[in-house]
């Protein structure tokens, strides 16, 4: 194993590398998240980012994003240190990456039509006209272009990502972020969104980065995953390489086992003591 | 014990100054968005229809039964005296002076105030100012200053509003009701109201009480801790702290305008 990850190391440096964190350390208060973690985001790939609840990350995308800052390390985006560069380059960073929150964000006071032009709006001159084709045809690619004339209220959970969806690529990003864009949907709803993730990777030339603990899910498109636990990264490779790992801790989470390395239960004191202990 | 005592003192003081630093620097960049907003025009009518029309119906009520309720107590206590026919400058000087401004901040807070604070509190537990971050808007510019200046614009009106529905109200108690005579109602009202001594303090009040009840509104919002009851314990914050703020400052801008 430790060849083959010699071996991936060295392709990872002969690839195109869109995002490259090093050392990268963040705490919340004295609770360690992330404890100096090295992650190489290929550009033009799929990058699926897996871990248990609570490992950081979501963090991660924040960090990539600029919106917290590290204690430690750097993060650069196409060469660009997202913590050095100031607001102005942030920002001219940010026009160029589009992020998928969990929940989807849609502005709520503003229908389907209106989330997607937003950016739009607020970052180009375009004409109302001009803005109206390119909303129509990012709905299209979301398969929502009936639904412009909803508010977010009238949306599903599905049909919510999907607009938030098309309107992180409104603006032709070169890389989008997913949080957990597969949690508390039904199976026909992940297949599709599933789809479109790969599809307009492939077709609009995207870098992807999803954040995700669906196994099965992630592993049908990803080109790319990283394992992390505790702060660190625990394997990386393509999802074949992770399939045949020897790794305990690889195999616990890929298969969903209870029992192994990865702990389930949070730290507590002695259950017996505990419970014959003082109220 | 004593120690432990220390140390949530000193906690709660970091914590309080700690607030005061955060509300002084979101208030710079606050500010620092309202030149923007003459690209935001259609934003800003729309806050301001929300912050100030909205609150259009509880402030008139409000204004139309202090205004009753100033004129049956003054009248019979100027009745005793015989000096009934002083009941217009003394409404309209209670109202211009001190009622208005005062009772429509403690309203505009509780109406608009605690809306303002709700839906930024909701926006930021929902993820949406972090989107628009994300977007490169930046929500100070594109959420918090046209609110910010639609409370500020809304506040002074509202209290001009509330104080001559008040007045009418008087009028239609002392006057209508109670026989005092209407042209002594509004004679001796024009002649004792000094434009620049009661009406102009009197905005000038309502100008700096909607700059910090709007000020507080929209800094809770945006700094609410982002879970269900963050946001609801952000709501009543602005309500409590706009009263003493608005109290407070009443008091020490009365000592300084009228000695």
């Amino acid at each position: 194993m430790s060849d083959k990850n010699n071996e991936s190391e060295r392709g990872a440096e002969a690839e195109d590398i869109l995002v490259r964190m090093r050392g990268v350390r963040f705490a919340f208060g004295e609770r360690s998240i992330i404890d100096g973690m090295d992650i190489d985001i290929p550009r033009g790939k799929i990058t699926t980012i897996m871990g248990p609840s609570g490992t950081g990350k979501t963090t991660l995308l924040r960090l990539i994003g600029g919106q917290w800052r590290p204690s430690a390390g750097s993060v650069e985006v196409d060469g660009v240190d997202v913590h050095r560069v100031g607001r102005a380059g942030l920002y001219r960073l940010r026009k160029r990456m589009g992020m998928l929150f969990q929940s989807g964000a849609l502005f709520t006071h503003l229908n389907v039509f209106d989330n997607v032009a937003f950016p739009l709006r607020e970052h180009t001159a375009l004409s109302e006209s001009m803005i109206r084709h390119l909303v129509l045809m990012k709905l299209e690619a979301v398969g929502l272009r009936g639904a412009r004339g909803l508010m977010p209220a009238e949306l599903s959970g599905g049909m919510s990502r999907r607009v938030a969806l098309a309107r992180a690529i409104a603006l032709d990003p070169m890389m989008i972020m997913y949080d957990e864009p597969f949690t508390g949907q039904d199976p026909i709803t992940v297949g599709v969104i599933m789809q479109l993730i790969r599809l307009l990777n492939d077709s609009l030339g995207l870098t992807s980065v999803i954040v995700s603990h669906d196994v099965q899910e992630v592993s049908a498109i990803s080109d790319r995953l990283y394992m992390i636990s505790g702060g660190k990264v625990i394997e990386h490779g393509t999802p074949q390489m992770l399939s045949q790992s020897q790794s305990r801790w690889v195999q616990q989470f890929l298969k969903g086992q209870p029992d192994g390395p990865v702990p389930f239960d949070f730290p507590a004191p002695d259950y017996a003591e505990d419970l014959m202990g003082a109220v | 014990m004593v120690l432990d005592t220390l140390q949530r003192f000193g906690r709660s003081g970091l914590e309080f100054f700690g607030r005061v630093g955060r509300a002084q620097l979101f208030l710079f960049q606050a500010l620092a968005g309202f030149p923007g907003l003459v690209l935001q025009l259609r934003e800003l009518l729309r806050q301001m229809y929300s912050v100030g029309v909205l609150s259009l119906a509880i402030i008139a009520i409000s204004g139309l039964t202090v205004g009753m309720v100033l004129g049956l107590q003054m009248y019979n206590t100027l009745v005793d005296f015989g000096t009934e026919e002083s009941l217009g400058p003394v409404v309209a000087l209670s109202l211009v002076r001190e009622l208005g401004p005062v009772l429509t901040a403690l309203l505009f807070s509780g109406r608009a105030g605690s809306a303002l604070t709700a839906e930024i509190g909701l926006m930021k537990a929902t993820d949406q100012l972090s989107v628009m971050e994300m977007m490169a808007v930046d929500p100070l510019k594109r959420v918090v200053a046209p609110r910010f200046m639609a409370g500020f614009l809304s506040m002074p009106l509202l209290a001009a509003i509330f104080s001559a529905v008040g007045i009418l109200g008087s009028y239609f108690v002392g006057v209508g009701l109670l026989g005092v005579d209407a042209g002594a109602f509004w004679s001796q009202m024009q002649d004792k109201v000094d434009l620049y001594d009661d009406v102009y303090n009197g905005l000038l009040k309502s100008v700096a009480f909607g700059f910090v009840a709007t000020w507080i509104a929209v800094f809770e919002g945006y700094d609410a801790v982002p879970t269900t009851e963050g946001v609801s314990r952000a709501t009543t914050r602005t309500v409590v702290h706009t009263a003493f703020a608005v109290l407070g400052l009443d008091f020490v801008l009365t000592a300084l305008m009228f000695n």
